[in-house]
């Protein structure tokens, strides 16, 4: 069985926000509800399957259900760091196709910002009973120094540099300039990221994403549900998703969980890489971008750095335009969690409503990918493949 | 210097890790080895990971490796190395590189186990650069 054709993404909603500070964490969780309803077209009585991740306050889809109003049959929690969103779609799109849901809701919110969350350089608490943390915490790692690690592993084994890192972030920032919720809109150089602070070597500051408050919803439909709506039709072909982590002590850095997801994804769909028009990447750091579109089969394993350099990653002179929006790097990254937002970006392509300065032409195959948790120590990945019909 | 040392999280120790760290508390590394499969591996679990044997049992380790990757934290009110050290028995560990010069640390640098204090739990393995 296959969910390639089963399922349409037919409402999606960005929250403009990036400081909520006047907001509560549920409001926002109803904002972009509302907001990726009405952009759908449909109302909150239609929603009958509603898929949450760890950022929902309470007991999750709960508190949630209760808190919005919803009657639903169908409820799935499934929590994976910032990647949870890609894998929700793929799931949503399972229940449709079993039956057991035919309008799905996918919400995410946060306020880190609001908080004062030093999101990348602080200690998080999983709590105790994780079996990894007795073995960890006491070192210290943080999202930050544990991305590093694989980026000066990359660095070692491929010839990988600094300033190839730093095209990400370039080609972000051009993208990000066109884009006004976009948290950080100035157009950078190669020089201005090597030049910013390091945080953790070898990454400065500007390899790092943005904190920012908000969120996104997507509503994923059955197929005669997306037809009978008036938004242009968006769907699911392929999906895959994969966990890695430090596998018994045999710890490898250099690749992602990435290697299992997108040929998943990309087996189903019955494209290749060489298909699509353009990729969103989860870009929590500038390797993460890096070593996903290696893993995904962009370019060949180690090649990403002259893959990505020289502006090969923005829209209208690059060979694959990504994160368009402006992505974790410049434009948002609600709640720690970027693939919601991924995904968002990837339907606004297809759709042809992307902001014209970065929309890609005739663009009707595109990628969206999630990392969830750290790459340095365990991780989701998912690959989600669209089509715009 | 002495105000200068980092503040080391105590790891939460529970029962089926306590063999590792009263080990600790005398200066030694333990591994796990499953009699089964004969892999180590890391984090030491009841359970192999590999083969899913019971049969694992507690290896001390010779406390030699190398640097497998690194990073130094400059953000940090203390500046730190995290890394991750390929020990001599074939498994990897999180540790940090400790009491050297942060800008002489390398990937594939001879380390040397030493264990530092905790704040309020055992001491905890940490590598040196070898001579």
């Amino acid at each position: 069985m296959t969910i390639k054709g089963k399922a349409y993404i037919a409402g999606v909603y960005e929250h403009p926000t990036r400081l909520a500070a006047d907001k509560s964490l549920a409001q926002l969780h109803a904002e972009v509800a509302k907001g990726a309803l009405e952009d759908a077209g449909l109302s909150k009585d239609d929603v009958d399957g509603y898929f949450c991740a760890g950022d929902a306050p309470g007991l999750g889809p709960l508190s949630m259900i209760d808190y919005l109003g919803l009657k639903v049959r169908h409820m799935d929690t499934t929590e994976t760091g910032g990647s949870s969103y890609t894998i929700h779609v793929a799931h949503a799109a399972e229940a449709i196709a079993t039956g057991k849901c035919r309008v799905a809701l996918i919400t995410l919110a946060g306020r880190p910002r609001a908080e004062g969350m030093a999101t990348g350089t602080a200690p998080r608490n999983y709590g105790g009973a994780a079996p990894d943390v007795q073995f960890e915490a006491p070192y210290a790692p943080v999202v930050a120094n544990l991305y590093a690690m694989c980026a000066m592993r990359h660095m070692y084994q491929y010839g990988t540099t600094s300033e190839q890192l730093a095209w990400i972030k370039v080609a972000a920032s051009h993208h990000a300039q066109h884009n006004t919720h976009a948290l950080l809109r100035e157009v950078v150089t190669v020089e201005d990221v090597v030049n910013s602070p390091m945080i953790a070597d070898p990454l400065h500051r500007l390899d790092c994403c943005v904190i920012t408050d908000g969120g996104g919803a997507l509503i994923v439909v059955a197929p005669e549900v997306a037809r009978s709506l008036k938004r242009p039709l968006v769907k699911l072909i392929g999906a895959g998703e994969a966990p890695k982590n430090q596998m018994g002590g045999k710890v490898d850095l250099t690749y992602s969980g990435a290697v299992w997801s997108g040929p998943r994804a990309f087996a189903e769909s019955g494209i290749t890489p060489a298909d699509i028009k353009y990729a969103s990447i989860y870009d929590s750091f500038t390797i993460t971008v890096l070593m996903t579109l290696e893993d995904l089969g962009f370019c060949e394993k180690g090649k990403g750095g002259s893959f990505v350099a020289d502006g090969n990653l923005i829209s209208g002179s690059g060979k694959l335009p990504f994160n368009t929006d402006g992505g974790g790097l410049c434009n948002n990254h609600p709640g720690n969690r970027g693939s919601m937002t991924k995904v968002i970006e990837a339907v606004r392509q297809l759709r042809g409503e992307a902001h014209p300065k970065v929309q890609v032409p005739n663009c009707d195959l595109a990628l969206a990918h999630g990392t969830g948790g750290s790459l340095g120590t365990r991780h989701g990945s998912a690959t989600l493949i669209l089509e715009r019909e | 210097m002495a105000a200068k040392e980092r503040i080391i999280a105590a790891p939460p120790v529970n029962p089926e890790t306590k063999p590792f760290w009263d080990a600790a508390a005398e200066g030694k590394l333990l591994l796990k080895k499953c009699a089964a499969c004969g892999e180590f591996h890391y984090y030491p679990r009841a359970i192999c990971p590999f083969c899913f044997s019971d049969r694992t049992e507690w290896r001390a380790a010779s406390g030699r490796g190398t640097i497998y990757s690194y990073s130094v934290m400059r953000r940090a009110t203390v500046p730190y190395a995290i890394a991750y050290v390929a020990l001599e028995e074939g498994v990897a560990m999180l540790t940090n590189i400790v009491d050297c010069d942060f800008d002489a640390i390398r990937i594939g640098r001879k380390v040397s186990l030493v264990f530092k204090p905790s704040d309020g739990g055992p001491p905890v393995p940490m590598f040196t650069l070898s001579p």
